[in-house]
């Protein structure tokens, strides 16, 4: 996957994760939480469906890199190169 | 012999959640449930040609659609439903009354402020204070959680008997305490009830259990009813499955419980290491009077009325008699705002609740059981009529559900209805890879038990695959 390929699935579970968010003018350089009402267990889901989706492993101790969507596309990036985008 | 990642014991509000989550993430889960329905304490049956609901008076926490906080809205994108798959209408309006006190309240918090100020003109800033205090339910520790309510308004208020009116609707919805009641919980009755308030489908209970057993199913999840757990098999310090009634083994990585605390302890073979956690005492009979109008042209517009026939409100169970009928909750289903192209129920209904106790009724002979259903049907509503129009002359049809009725379809100890006073809030037990969820670990009504289920899937099934 790209990364713009992978935005646009952090964008797909993000209106899966919080489907009332209108996420037409998020800013990636701002963080997730400033923009949208995003809980823990919102952010837990982000991760469970990235594993679900594509068997990408985030450990605990990186859940820092999710915090806004530029730093989680740089994150994901070499984790999801090799996916190919279905 | 079949594996599974995880066996739910019970397919109540909670197993369901907690079975939804798993089965999403692609775990393979089974739910096992010992009734030949779902739904456990909040279920329906049909009787004469006509649906009743057990459990299910209101849902709690209502929220519009489009509300990004609270718990239904949480509940909601936990497990991927949107708002309109609940269909829930807002309350008319409700009231507390007690002798000569009426207090209204509704989904708005204003109104209650106003009946405060009105009924209690020297209580109104105390009850801004109080509602400063509240504290949000994910900011509550253990300590803070057991403290005594009755002392923390006894601080607030110097009316007694305010006291005792805001605190009747939060017990009777919700506390498993006799007499007291954890703060923690109260902080959670309050803010479900007087903040958020109540909300119904149309179709009720059965609307929201078909939806969750549907998406439950469609996502993989097994289910298997008729099929009780005899034991939990456990082999050093860990469940590694279980054995139906059936005889049937089936292995598990882990095993979720909605049984109960004590009940579950007791499933387990090493029992000997079982803590001693005590079953709760609440339980009630539910009086059903079906009416041959609606209720409000008897004058009945009320959605929930609790009452209470003397300034003191007792929340125990009863010292001598089957039930108790100082104290009640009223309920009309018809008494919501339903939507324009739904109309009216087919039916009036008036649904009656009141104390009972267990244990003497499940003593009685058949015979006797019948006979004191009718009996206790009559004395219920004759002190419930105290508090609204007289609709005896118009009821066509009658049922009553006891104590042992919500055994049977709980399994719970005593019949409780809230479960043990004492909650297991992160769902832990003695075996590293049994969790409780439902009414023991910690939220009671339909919100709170799929929050439970939802939150101890997240906590003990989910997170932990991650690492």
């Amino acid at each position: 996957m790209t990364p713009a390929e992978i935005r646009d699935e952090i964008l797909d579970i993000l209106s899966k994760v919080a489907p009332d968010e209108d996420l037409s003018d998020l800013e990636d350089a701002k963080n997730f939480r400033e923009q949208l009402e995003l809980d823990s267990m919102d952010f837990l889901d982000i991760v469970l469906e990235l594993k679900r989706r594509h068997r990408v492993i985030i450990p605990e101790e990186d859940y820092g890199n999710l915090a806004s969507m530029a730093s989680t596309v740089s994150y994901l990036e070499p984790k999801m190169r090799d996916i190919v985008k279905s | 012999m079949e594996e599974f990642d995880t066996i739910i014991i019970g397919a109540g509000m909670s197993g369901l959640a907690a079975g939804i989550r798993l089965a999403y993430f692609d775990q393979k889960v089974c739910i096992l449930e010992r009734h030949y329905t779902i739904g456990g304490l909040n279920s329906f049956y049909r009787l004469n040609h006509r649906d009743y609901d057990v459990g299910l008076h209101a849902v709690t926490n209502f929220v519009g659609k489009g509300a990004k906080k609270g718990p239904i809205a949480k509940l909601l994108r936990q497990l991927r439903f949107s708002w309109d798959d609940f269909q829930l209408r807002p309350q008319l309006g409700s009231a507390v009354v007690f002798p000569d006190v009426e207090l209204n309240f509704s989904n708005d918090i204003e109104l209650l402020k106003a009946e405060i100020a009105s009924k209690f003109p020297t209580q109104r800033d105390r009850f801004d204070n109080l509602l400063k205090q509240l504290v949000d339910y994910d900011d509550l520790n253990d300590e803070m959680f057991a403290l005594s309510t009755r002392k923390i308004l006894q601080e607030i208020f110097t009316e007694p008997l305010l006291i005792e009116m805001l605190l009747c609707p939060l017990m009777w919805y919700g506390n498993a305490r006799e007499n007291d009641m954890d703060f923690g919980q109260f902080c959670i009755m309050f803010r479900s009830i007087y903040l958020e308030g109540f909300g119904r489908p149309f179709k009720g209970v059965r609307l929201i259990l078909k939806h969750l057993v549907r998406k439950y199913r469609g996502l993989g999840g097994q289910l298997k009813l008729r099929s009780g757990v005899a034991k939990i098999i456990t082999d050093g310090g860990q469940a590694v499955g279980v054995e139906l009634d059936n005889g049937t083994q089936l292995k598990a990585k882990r095993i979720l419980s909605s049984a109960g605390a004590v009940e579950t302890m007791r499933l387990c073979e090493d029992t000997s290491e079982s803590k001693v956690v005590q079953a709760g005492q609440l339980t009630f009979i539910e009086s059903i009077s079906v009416l041959d109008c609606q209720p409000k042209e008897i004058g009945f517009d009320k959605t929930i009325v609790f009452y209470n026939d003397s300034p003191t409100f007792y929340w125990s169970r009863p010292a001598t008699e089957l039930c108790d009928a100082r104290t009640g909750v009223i309920c009309s289903p018809n008494n919501y705002l339903y939507d324009a192209t739904e109309g009216e129920l087919q039916d009036g209904i008036i649904r009656l609740t009141t104390i009972a106790d267990y244990d003497r009724w499940n003593a009685l002979e058949e015979e006797t059981y019948r006979r004191e259903k009718l009996r206790w049907y009559d004395l219920s509503v004759a002190s419930a009529v105290r508090f609204m129009p007289d609709f005896r002359r118009r009821v066509i049809e009658t049922d009553v559900f006891t104590p042992k009725t919500i055994r049977r379809f709980t399994y719970h100890d005593n019949g409780a209805v809230y479960g043990a006073p004492k909650k297991q809030l992160d769902g832990r037990t003695h075996l590293k890879n049994l969790f409780l969820c439902g009414t023991d670990q910690g939220f009671v009504g339909i919100v709170g038990a799929i929050v439970s289920g939802i939150s101890i899937a997240n906590m003990h099934c989910l997170r932990t695959e991650l690492s």
